[in-house]
């Protein structure tokens, strides 16, 4: 199994080692040790609460029921969404005339005014990236409860993804809060953050932790059984 | 030091060969996906992947903590640089408005917004600051070949669990939107402050990359004993 990455190891006969396991990857648990989630250190029986190297606690009970966190989470993050979407993002005062605008409003703006690049950046941070976050986060969380055993490497290719690429969506609300700075004109212009701004900022904060809560491990120990 | 699997039915590895009993510290579970490797020397510049699910279970750099302290230093003063010299100056209808970053977070300051300002200055001045402040503290003294500074280990936990909440660089990419948003509307002046800024992402990207948390961790570990 994925020999080709033995190449780092720059030792031939390490190379053949690894060859001759190509079928089953041993884990601690089935060689009745603990491995630490955090810094992966392996604790034999008895085993400590807590890791010996890096302190986190070994038999977490929150890591135990990580879906519910999960899912609370996402829900938590799904319902400050709404909001997000409904309520004005940002609040433009031009020559004493207001306008408000959502999300969506602001990237049509974009688009109207032929900046397509930062449309499509707004876009893809605020719409495209949270949405598709619910929608791999429920995925990855049915996966583990309807106990899905194939596509493990492309189920933790996915969370992967939905770990690093989360936090990129709080670019709408930096975005506000320069304008907010900057645009203060006093009569000709001034721009001012709308509600919104905090119910989105929640919801990138809560989707975030769900993915945090989600423990990849689980991906992997249905197919361990087999 | 570096993964190579442990498997019971493999001859290659533990059966013809007796071998010694493996110690705890010759091996390590991928924090990850569990599978277990066995530890060996790793040469400089290489990188240890997991077996199975691919992660980076070691990646060593000689010299890396003293490098890692130094880029973290620089942050510090980059970050001092960027929150007190002007960042952007806008000028439009004769009118001319200069903000510092600190305006930028206090913009949310007044009414039902003050919760997002102090959120937003949390993620790009003091998480940020809080981790390479921990950073320094915890490798400064390993890098100097003596014993982990009190506390190390919870310190080092804190500084990764900060990692995805500093959001120095999605705020650059939030002040390139921006500017393009008012490039119709007004004249703009990049200030040394945004400089300073684009320079403080590069630097903490670069520190990141030469981070080896398995490396980190082990030697927190010989050096407590």
């Amino acid at each position: 199994m994925q020999i080709d990455d033995m190449e780092n190891l720059g030792r031939t006969q390490q190379v053949a080692a690894a060859s001759a396991v190509a079928h089953h990857v041993m884990t601690a648990r089935e060689a009745g040790l603990v491995g630490c989630a955090n810094c992966g250190r392996v604790h034999r029986a008895p085993v400590p609460a807590n890791c010996l190297r890096c302190g986190r606690p070994l038999f977490d009970r929150a890591r135990a029921r990580s879906l519910q966190y999960v899912w609370s989470w996402l829900f938590a993050g799904l319902i400050a969404y709404i909001p997000a979407n409904l309520y004005p993002m940002l609040r433009t005062n031009t020559l004493g005339s207001t306008s408000e605008s959502t999300i969506l409003e602001g990237v049509v703006e974009l688009i109207h005014h032929g900046s397509y690049l930062v449309a499509a950046i707004v876009f893809v941070a605020s719409i495209a990236i949270p949405i598709a976050k619910f929608v791999a986060i429920s995925y990855l969380a049915i996966g583990i409860q309807q106990r899905k055993r194939g596509h493990a490497h492309e189920r933790h290719k996915l969370y992967e993804v939905v770990e690093f690429i989360g936090r990129w969506s709080m670019i709408d609300v930096f975005v506000v809060a320069i304008l907010a700075a900057l645009v203060q004109l006093d009569f000709a212009a001034t721009i001012n953050p709308g509600i919104a701004a905090i119910s989105f900022s929640l919801s990138v904060a809560f989707t975030m932790l769900s993915a945090q809560s989600f423990d990849p491990k689980a991906i992997w120990r249905l197919t361990d059984t087999t | 030091m570096t993964g190579v699997p442990i498997d019971p039915t493999s001859d290659a590895t533990n059966r013809t060969k007796p071998q010694p009993r493996l110690r705890d510290e010759d091996m390590v579970a991928c924090p990850t996906c569990d599978a277990l490797h066995r530890l060996t020397d790793l040469p400089d510049g290489a990188r240890a992947r997991c077996v199975r699910c691919h992660t980076t279970l070691s990646a060593p750099r000689r010299g890396a903590m003293t490098r890692i302290v130094m880029l973290a230093a620089t942050s510090m003063v980059l970050m001092m640089a960027a929150i007190f010299f002007p960042f952007l100056e806008l000028t439009a209808a004769g009118i001319t408005q200069r903000s510092s970053i600190m305006d930028v977070v206090l913009v949310f300051a007044d009414g039902p917004f003050v919760g997002l300002a102090l959120a937003v200055g949390a993620l790009i001045i003091l998480l940020p600051l809080a981790r390479f402040l921990a950073l320094i503290y915890v490798l400064a003294p390993m890098a100097f070949g003596s014993r982990p500074a009190r506390d190390a280990v919870p310190v080092f936990r804190l500084a990764e669990a900060l990692k995805p909440w500093s959001m120095a660089e999605i705020f650059i990419v939030g002040v390139a939107v921006a500017l393009i948003k008012v490039a119709g509307l007004a004249t703009l002046t990049i200030g040394p402050a945004f400089w300073a800024f684009v320079l403080l992402v590069v630097v903490t990207t670069l520190k990141d990359t030469f981070m080896c948390r398995l490396t980190i961790w082990k030697t927190l570990e010989e050096r407590s004993k």
